[in-house]
């Protein structure tokens, strides 16, 4: 399997986040980042977007395409291998006053770039007392699941919420693709835009014009009454199909997308559990000091009382990303390893 | 320095061994009997086979995405290979890396990677060892055109020179970064002259000849094992498949008729009509050169497929050293 595989092949997601409506437009996860791009781009010129093989070629995983034909080598840039200086590139013109979109193909390869990411992006503008301003959105593509082994499968969204400066935004669908990115865009403070690789087929509903969702809402996709389950990027199709197969078992589970995961929008997750008495966090990242350790904390800050069974968490083992698929598919969370976490809170 | 015909033959064996091996996995992919990236070597062999040829058993290497070419070409196992590539619980790495990490320390390979530059500075760390405890074995880098952009390249560069250490840097330029022509990410034209930049010297070589590439190698090793600090070599070379897979042709960053003209210079095919032309082999003995490396070849994907799949206790099994994961 290639990247530019990914891409190809379709499958419907069964929900977009939106109120759906058969007759309204579909679109692709990746397709609904360029289209994003190109819209964007046409109403701002101070947009631009740069990263390695993001031009000629569209992207290794092709959500790129069609952007240089029409905008140009000056506004889509193709840049050498150089993950700290496609950041740095990215904060010096924002400083300057542009909207850089900057991409770094892998998540995995932000490790590459973590000083520009987290000493430089993240602090500048509170170093400087406040005087910068950083309107730079990192786009870079997460998740396991193509056997793509140890360096480029990773979760590293912990990583980058631990760090005060920064903005983690996690769409699930094509729909939040186009919002989030819409908002990350305009956003005056450097966001991290993570794209799921292993959804840029599945499609939704998503409207023509751009539209904004703001950062910091999380969204209800399913109300219950039984048990909070807080599912984040990817894992939400896999929460869905675990909230369905539960109903038929006469529990009822509360759905809740956080969308970003810095900021976190705490006050719904807490609300949900003062209603239903139980939680369950789900991430493809591993356990250990994952965003669910954060979340399960606020969580019995807040909501303690309220509390019927301890907060249950499905997420990776705490091992480097298998390469073989043998291991792979016990690895990432599924819904069947959901499934068994909420009835163990019963 | 003087070649044998014994060298020569071993040189073409190397390069053999690597294409074949390489194809088949092309092959096994394109028919989805193996999952993940496959980065194929293919037309890249003279490098590999050249560079290997030329180094002690125990001399260490690091090596790229792009890296079944170097542990064949240090003597890698077929077997253990293929069941790698497939994720069985016998290869090189358990299952655990796939084609991105492949890797075997007691060919002192130490490691395909899957973050571009990442191998060198590790051979800078393996150099230094070598240099500390007086071993007398010096370690090679190998990466790439696009890889030489990176931070990671030139903190190792100078490194490795600040420190005079025993190390040898192969760059393999086949032209692209994925699917970034050279000229698009660099001002200079010959990569070589980032060795110039860090005070060592190097040369550029023709990284389709597998002869042209070991006299240069043996002649910088040389030097190096007497001390006299690191070196590069410049292979210029090109790969015949696409960057990630097998698709060669219809590519929308580089011509079918660039592709075709490089082809003409196979490194395969050059070293054979040397072969041939100054009376050392035959085509027969060529093609049963070929044939025994074929059979090994298909054992290997028998192997492979009849081999087991890591077991589930196995993935938290070394994560650390002495210890479980939890
Ligand atoms: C740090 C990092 N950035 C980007 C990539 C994605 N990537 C994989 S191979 C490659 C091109 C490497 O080019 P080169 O070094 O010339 O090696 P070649 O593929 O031509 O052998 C890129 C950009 C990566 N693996 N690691
Ligand atoms: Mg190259």
């Amino acid at each position: 399997m290639s990247p530019d595989n990914i891409f190809e092949g379709a499958n419907e997601d069964e929900e977009s986040s939106s109120e759906s409506n058969p007759s309204e437009r579909k679109l692709g996860y990746g397709a609904a980042v360029v289209e994003t791009m190109a819209q964007i781009m046409r109403e701002d010129e101070s947009v631009f977007l740069a990263g390695e093989d993001v031009g000629a070629h569209g992207g290794v995983f092709g959500y790129f395409r069609g952007l240089q034909p029409e905008f140009g080598e000056d506004r889509v840039v193709d840049t050498p291998i150089a993950e700290q200086a496609i950041i740095g590139l990215g904060i010096g013109a924002a400083v300057q006053g542009l909207r850089p979109v900057v991409d770094l193909m892998f998540m995995d390869f932000i490790c590459v770039a973590m000083d520009q990411i987290a000493n430089q992006a993240a602090k500048l503008k509170y170093m400087f007392g406040g005087g910068a301003t950083l309107p730079l959105t990192i786009t870079t593509a997460g998740g396991a699941g193509l056997s793509a082994a140890a360096q480029h499968s990773q979760s590293l969204e912990a990583m980058l919420c631990h760090i005060p400066g920064l903005k983690v935004v996690m769409p699930s669908d094509a729909y939040e693709v186009k919002g989030l990115l819409t908002s990350c865009i305009r956003e005056d403070n450097p966001t991290v835009f993570i794209i799921n690789k292993r959804k840029l087929a599945d499609t939704c509903h998503v409207p023509e014009e751009l539209f904004e969702i703001p950062l910091g809402e999380g969204h209800v996709i399913r109300e219950g009454s039984d048990v909070t389950v807080v599912a984040i990027g990817r894992m939400v199709d896999e929460a869905k199909k675990a909230a369905e197969k539960l109903s038929g078992e006469g529990i009822d589970c509360e759905l809740i997308n956080p969308r970003t995961v810095q900021p976190l929008d705490i006050d719904l997750i807490v609300e949900s559990v003062s209603k239903t008495g139980h939680a369950v966090i789900v991430h493809e990242a591993v356990r250990f000091g994952g965003i669910g350790a954060e979340i399960a904390s606020q969580i019995q800050e807040q909501a303690f009382d309220y509390l019927d069974a301890p907060i249950g968490r499905v997420a990776a083992p705490f091992s480097p990303i298998p390469f073989s698929p043998a291991l792979e598919k016990h690895y990432v969370p599924d819904a069947e390893r959901i499934v068994t976490s909420i009835k163990n809170l019963f | 320095m003087e070649i044998t015909d014994e060298i020569l033959i071993d040189l073409y064996k190397r390069m053999v061994r690597v294409r074949l091996f390489e194809e088949e996995a092309g092959r096994l992919a394109e028919s989805a009997r193996l999952p993940g990236f496959l980065h194929l070597y293919v037309g890249e062999e003279a490098v590999a086979a050249g560079v290997c040829g030329a180094l002690e058993s125990q001399d260490q290497i690091t090596s790229t995405h792009r890296g079944h070419g170097h542990l064949l070409a240090k003597g890698g196992d077929f077997n253990r290979m293929m069941a790698e590539l497939m994720g069985k619980a016998t290869g090189y790495c358990n299952g655990k890396g796939g084609s991105m990490h492949i890797c075997d320390l007691d060919l002192a390979m130490l490691g395909a990677n899957g973050i571009v530059g990442a191998g060198v500075p590790i051979s800078v760390g393996a150099a230094y060892a070598n240099k500390l405890t007086g071993n007398g074995l010096i370690s090679v880098s190998f990466f790439g055109d696009g890889a030489t952009n990176i931070g990671a390249f030139h903190e190792a560069a100078n490194m490795a020179a600040a420190l005079s250490l025993p190390m040898l840097f192969v760059c393999e330029n086949n032209e692209y970064a994925e699917y970034s022509p050279r000229h698009k990410t660099m001002a200079i034209t010959d990569v070589i002259e980032r060795a110039a930049a860090y005070g060592f010297p190097g040369a550029i070589v023709d990284g389709m000849d597998c002869v042209a590439v070991f006299e240069a190698a043996s002649l910088a090793i040389e030097k190096i094992r007497g001390g006299e600090g690191p070196m590069m070599l410049e292979c210029k070379t090109y790969r015949f498949y696409d960057h990630v897979g097998v698709k060669g042709t219809a590519s929308d960053y580089r011509t079918d008729e660039e592709v075709e003209e490089m082809r003409k210079r196979d490194p395969l095919v050059v070293h054979e009509t040397r072969l041939i032309e100054s009376g050392i082999m035959d085509a027969d003995s060529i093609q049963a050169i070929k044939d025994d490396i074929q059979k090994e070849v298909d054992i290997s994907v028998e192997f492979a497929d009849q081999s087991p799949f890591p077991e589930l206790e196995d993935m938290l099994v070394d994560v650390y050293t002495n210890g479980e994961s939890s």
